[in-house]
């Protein structure tokens, strides 16, 4: 535990230091919310099709962060100092996770207001608990298979290639659920209550990859 | 590597008897005692290759997924290859089985492609996801890594075939025809039969054709460890990069 809390306490501050990460998270979804106004022809969304557009720009938003969460570990030497320590290795899991997790927050906290101010046809405050709930579950799919994904892709020569188009299936399921959870709770009239249905899928998605992730990601690191 | 050359060729003929006398049988019933649907006509005997091709190609990846943790606990890189082998086959019959379903879904709804079939899309999100890996193979040089990452990704993609299915199947209406439900389903005995004898007949050919490629690797494994051995390390050039284990 102390050990994931030192790699997630480096990782924050690399980010604080550079403002590499969140920053270009954010600035990619606002520009994909213009895009999506223009290629869409809408002034305004709402229901489903707002929460489309919302899933699909964080998804995507998501990808820059998990093509980049290893390569500071495998270009500088990370990697081999981890391995190198007397350390529990799912330490680098739970941190990684975690960092993640906190990148996909910071840039909701920016992106879901700014999508409310762009494009959403009803106003945000009374449906916000309902939006956190599924979006904080929806972080944690992200994080964790992002982070399994990014894993894997670090050591491959065209990372910036398989990193995508292994996540992006992976993710598809955990995508459905938070789409269609998002779409009642965004709709014109809509109830505030996030449907059940879907957040229990989210859970039963996020309690299997994470314990699939725990089981195999020791095998990540050997050397 | 001699045992393995052994086990993977030990009852390869009878195996490839047995699965081309189970789906010549197979045809015989399907054209001529399998009743022609009312409803369908005879673009329905398609059914009795598609849904085969489909149960038999997911089993296959979760065979590749079961294989991987063999890799994982032993280190034994022959369970990487049966993996391989499985995940391959298994793309292999997918796509058959998606093309088939295409033209089935063409004849029997109207359209190539149907989206309110969870069936059909969740199988799409499966291929899609497998067919990257062998690109993924492919972009790691190292062999003893790439096996490793191959079974990780193994793994975690055939716990990812049900739990696709899951929320594939309740984000949309049934469209498709339950035919094989708990209850045994609703299908006349002769179109049972039929089916069955194809299943069988199918998972037959996907055995042999599996045992067939592992022997065909690991033979070529040999031959360049023996090539090696009697002409020394010049005579072979290097490997190519390849995705294949070796």
């Amino acid at each position: 535990m102390r050990t994931a809390l030192a790699v997630l306490r480096k990782d924050l501050l690399l980010e604080l230091r550079t403002f590499e990460t969140v920053p270009a998270m954010v600035l990619f979804s606002l520009t994909t919310f213009v895009i999506f106004h223009f290629a869409l022809d809408r002034p305004s969304l709402h229901g489903q099709l707002a929460a489309g557009v919302l899933t699909a720009t964080l998804l995507f938003a998501a990808m820059l962060a998990v093509n980049r969460l290893f390569v500071a570990e495998r270009e500088q030497g990370g990697f081999d100092a981890f391995l190198l320590a007397p350390v529990d290795r799912n330490a680098m899991l739970l941190a990684k996770v975690a960092g993640l997790f906190l990148f996909l927050s910071a840039l909701e906290v920016v992106a879901v207001p700014a999508f409310a101010l762009f494009l959403l046809a009803r106003s945000l405050p009374p449906v916000l608990p309902a939006l956190i709930a599924i979006l904080a579950l929806a972080n944690v799919a992200f994080a964790v298979v992002g982070t399994l994904v990014s894993a894997i892709a670090v050591q491959g020569r065209a990372r910036d290639l398989i990193g995508p188009i292994i996540g992006l299936p992976l993710l598809v399921p955990a995508l459905i659920a938070t789409a269609r959870g998002i779409g009642p709770v965004l709709a014109a009239g809509g109830t505030p209550a996030p449907p059940g249905k879907w957040l229990a899928v989210l859970a039963l998605y996020d309690v299997v990859n994470v314990l699939v992730a725990y089981a195999v990601f020791d095998f990540l690191l050997e050397d | 590597m001699q045992r393995s050359l052994t086990a993977h060729a030990r009852h390869l003929r009878e195996l490839s008897v047995a699965t081309i006398v189970t789906l010549t049988v197979a045809l015989v019933l399907v054209f001529f005692y399998a009743p022609l649907d009312a409803n369908q006509g005879f673009v329905q005997k398609i059914f009795y290759l598609h849904v085969p091709l489909a149960i038999i190609s997911l089993c296959g990846y979760v065979l590749g997924g079961v294989l991987a943790i063999g890799y994982l606990r032993t280190g034994d890189r022959i369970w990487d290859m049966r993996s391989y082998c499985a995940i391959h086959m298994s793309l292999i019959f997918s796509v058959a089985g998606l093309v088939a379903g295409s033209i089935w879904a063409k004849a029997s709804w109207g359209h190539w492609w149907v989206w309110q079939e969870p069936t059909l899309v969740s199988y799409l999100i499966v291929i899609l996801l497998f067919a990257t890996y062998q690109p993924m193979r492919f972009s790691i040089e190292d062999p003893e890594r790439q096996a490793r990452y191959a079974s990780v990704f193994a793994v975690v993609a055939g716990a990812f075939v049900p739990l696709n299915f899951i929320a594939v199947r309740l984000s949309a209406q049934y469209v498709h025809p339950r035919v094989l439900t708990l209850e045994g389903g609703n299908l006349p005995g002769s179109m049972r039969l039929t089916f069955l004898v194809s299943f069988v007949g199918l998972s037959l050919l996907f055995a042999t054709l599996m045992k067939f490629e592992m022997l065909a690797k690991s033979s070529r494994i040999e031959t360049r460890r023996l090539r090696r051995m009697l002409l020394g390390d010049d005579a072979v050039g290097p490997l190519r990069r390849s995705a294949a284990p070796s």
